[in-house]
């Protein structure tokens, strides 16, 4: 047992493992609904792992397009009957959360079996749809300026974080051409040329400082896994992944006037010392990256390098699957796109590919010790929710 | 820094007029706050009367002690630029057809961080600004930030321009020269910049004092109006309808009276006649020409303005009549107000205590000028606020109102 930022000791995670992750092909548009994505996603789990759907006895939902309905609307719709039922509307953050928390139903006997899902619908209208009810702050005093989403949002942090930290836009656009090669490797990702740094930073202006690549393409598509015993996952013949540690955090160094770290930074000490190991000994990291200054942050406030260091740490690294620091293996949303909340759930994904090496072509080598982090939910003027979990090939 | 503002060229007629869009004006209720007082052209911010710490965005409950006892309160505005960005790319109607669009991130010297317009002549970040509540054409409050000290033609921002309603190169309609006061505000929109003023007259056969100073203004056009007759309403509307951007109806009939001290109803009945129909006249015939070409251009239709009374708060008894007519527009103007807004037009209630003329002769100082409220009303139009309250006696009376309005009934009952 570790010692927790509160304290008093935290249990670990043994005996609990991750299994099967299944994505549904991302689409730029669809004409489904949220509903649609997320029963292909239950439907693939149980193919992979062939288990009937009675066997799911926990679930686990986060979606942004699903209302009116939430997860307990979906148990209907699915035709399926939990005694542990979850809705996580954490955005970036939720994949991990949802790892965490089904970990603890199965741990503790709650549940048996958790089907995590993660899945969005989008229509040619949707995306402003959930930007201008996103959340009361954001339609009083976001939205009503330009309307410009978070695209404006993550501008007044990227250009603050520029100037403050000396970060070139060309160390962005290092991280979004490795991530571009990578995502020629991943069957899914939805940007299939290959990106130059020259068409990275001569792209169109989206928001000063951001242009084109640094920017997100909303689609649709849903990403899943299921949590269950070690056991049950071997008698299964599934190959599975063991969580070392995780943190979450919300609503971190609320008094920063600007949003130039998260929680992680708060949390990260506890997410090693649970874990008994330090970053040296991650050999792959899935960051959330809805764009590339928030890389950057995780990458720092994770302890991968000293605040404000990043940029250097960029010139001196390489972030393809074969790199020196492999990063974002898939591709990450800014090219295999952003399916809604599934983009919380595509690094987790990702990890546990690359840890049960069946990431293909674009396979780490000695994949043993991956980390995954999420960000999400900006509600008002910064991203509140953080969250990171350490995973390992089981 | 901001270019002069040049004239722009007169528009193809055969060209589309383009059609009305507004900004988001979706509000949570308490974010009306803000909408309030920026309405009266103050900008203030919720500020927790237990641990005072001022609150952005608008909340239920103190972030920091958790108490509801939240006030709003007048801030200074005073803040650090922190980042800036341009937006070419908006999910909006209204900010696509004006990209790019300038923004800013601020953290007030009172605590909060904002999202804010930014003025164009504000320096890179970090650089100190000054915040200050506007409408916006929804009708919203929204937080616009200024560059700490005064620059050349900072009126003339494009962008601020579509939080205003600046008369400069614009069309006004004013319903009635005849009067100081009428003559005063035609002279003050010549004097900032308008086009041309039509000045109403309702009896173009009589002369009257200050006729020549007006016809001697190579900008004012006397035109024939009876807001008492439908007819002459709408043939001017046919006329020049099509062409003004802004109406300020200033006509008015000011009797003394309460109810007792005289009989019959027939001098009531022409004070309704004018202050009241006379405005229902005119809403009718011209409000629609303003909804059609709000959006035409950048000297589009904008405003809409009501000379009230601060008598149409709360009846002053000595003037009873008067004060009843008054109340009749107000309502009548809050209407116009609702369907106006969809276009963008804003309607701007001047609620002057007495003004200095004849009609309030027995009325004790202090009286506010022809002059000062007709340069109240063009400044109401540059900084495009809703309601005025022009001079200290207005004032005074919308604390008192604000304040109790059943105390403030009582006071006027004398
Ligand atoms: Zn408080």
């Amino acid at each position: 047992m570790a010692d927790a930022a509160g304290g008093r000791p935290r249990f670990d995670y043994q005996g609990v493992v991750a299994v099967a992750p299944v994505t549904i092909p991302y689409v730029r548009y669809s004409i489904r609904t949220a509903h649609w994505f997320l029963a292909r996603a239950l439907g693939q789990l149980l193919q992979v792992s062939g288990l009937g759907k009675s066997a799911i006895d926990g679930l686990c939902v986060s979606s942004f397009t699903l209302a009116p309905d939430t997860a307990i609307g979906l148990t209907q719709h699915l035709g399926v009957s939990p005694r542990w039922l979850d809705h996580i509307p954490l955005g970036g953050a939720c994949g991990v959360v949802a790892l965490r928390r089904a970990a603890r139903a199965v741990q503790s006997g709650d549940a048996d079996i958790v089907a995590c899902l993660a899945g969005d619908t989008n229509h040619v209208d949707s995306f402003r749809l959930t930007l201008s009810n996103f959340s009361s702050f954001a339609r009083d005093a976001v939205y009503p300026y330009g309307a410009g989403g978070p695209n404006a949002s993550f501008a007044f942090l990227t250009a603050n974080y520029m100037r403050e930290y000396g970060v070139e836009r060309a160390d962005f656009g290092k991280l979004c051409v490795a991530q571009r090669e990578n995502a020629l490797r991943f069957e899914h990702a939805l940007f299939r040329k290959p990106l130059t740094l020259d068409e990275y930073l001569d792209a169109r202006p989206i928001a000063d400082p951001l242009r084109l690549f640094d920017c997100v393409m909303p689609c649709a598509g849903a990403d899943a896994f299921l949590v269950m015993s070690a056991e049950r996952a071997r008698s299964l013949g599934l190959p599975a992944v063991r969580i070392l540690s995780t943190i979450e955090r919300h609503n971190g160094f609320a008094d920063d006037p600007i949003q130039a770290r998260g929680g992680w930074a708060i949390d990260r000490d506890d997410l090693y010392d649970q874990a008994g190991v330090g970053p040296r000994d991650i050999d792959s990291l899935q960051v959330y990256d809805d764009y590339p200054v928030i890389s950057l942050m995780q990458i720092e406030d994770l302890g991968f390098c000293e605040k404000g260091a990043g940029a250097r740490f960029v010139r001196e690294n390489s972030f393809t699957w074969n790199g020196t620091f492999p990063l974002n293996t898939s591709g990450g949303q800014l090219s295999a796109g952003q399916a809604g909340a599934s983009g919380g759930y595509l690094g987790v994904v990702e990890a546990m590919r690359q840890l049960t090496g069946v990431a293909g072509d674009r396979q780490v080598k000695a994949a043993r010790t991956g980390m995954v982090s999420g960000f999400g939910m900006i509600n008002y003027d910064r991203g509140l929710a953080s969250a990171a979990a350490i995973l390992a090939a089981a | 820094m901001t270019r002069e503002l040049v004239r722009p060229r007169r528009k193809n007629p055969v060209l589309r007029t383009r059609l009305p869009t507004l900004p988001p004006g979706g509000r949570s209720r308490v974010a009306l706050g803000l909408t309030a007082a920026a309405a009266l052209g103050r900008f203030e911010l919720q500020r927790c009367r237990d641990c005072q710490a001022v609150q952005y965005p608008p909340v239920e409950a103190c972030s920091r002690c958790l108490s509801v006892r939240l006030r709003w309160e007048s801030q200074s505005g005073e803040g650090l630029l922190l980042a800036r960005t341009e937006l070419a790319h908006s999910n909006d109607l209204f900010f696509r057809e004006r990209l790019p669009w300038q923004l800013g991130m601020v953290r007030l010297d009172c605590g909060p961080t904002v999202v804010v317009h930014l003025h164009g002549d504000c320096a890179e970040a970090p650089t100190r600004v000054r915040v200050d509540a506007r409408l916006d054409r929804s009708g919203q409050a929204v937080l616009f930030a200024f560059p700490a000290t005064e620059t050349p033609n900072m009126a003339d921002d494009p962008q601020l321009r579509e939080f205003t309603c600046d008369p400069r190169f614009r069309k006004v309609l004013v319903t009635d020269g005849r009067t100081p006061l009428g003559q005063a505000i035609a002279e003050s929109l010549v004097k900032a910049g308008a086009d041309l003023v039509w000045v109403g007259q309702a009896e173009p056969w009589k002369q009257f004092p200050g006729l020549d100073a007006l016809r001697a203004m190579p900008q004012v056009s006397i035109v024939p109006l009876d807001l008492t007759d439908s007819a002459s309403v709408r043939e001017l509307a046919a006329e020049i309808g099509g062409r003004v951007d802004i109406v300020v109806n200033n006509a008015e009939v000011h009797r003394t009276h309460g109810i007792s001290d005289r009989q019959g109803i027939e001098t009531a009945r022409l004070e309704m006649d004018v202050n009241y129909f006379g405005l229902l006249r005119l809403a009718q015939s011209f409000g629609p020409a303003l909804r059609a070409r709000a959006a035409d251009g950048p000297l589009g239709a904008v405003a809409w303005v009501n000379l009230l009374s601060i008598y149409a708060l709360s009846n002053f008894p000595p003037h009873g009549t008067f004060s009843a007519s008054k109340a009749a527009a107000l309502s009548l103007s809050q209407c116009l107000r609702a369907e106006m807004r969809p276009a963008g037009v804003r309607v701007v209630n001047l609620f002057p205590g007495p003004i200095d003329d004849e009609w309030n002769q027995t009325v004790l100082p202090p009286k506010v000028s022809p002059a000062v409220l007709a340069r109240a009303l063009t400044a109401a139009l540059k900084s495009g606020v809703e309601d005025v309250f022009p001079g200290d006696v207005a004032q005074e009376w919308l604390e008192r109102w604000r304040d109790n309005p059943k105390a403030l009934e009582r006071e006027l009952a004398g």
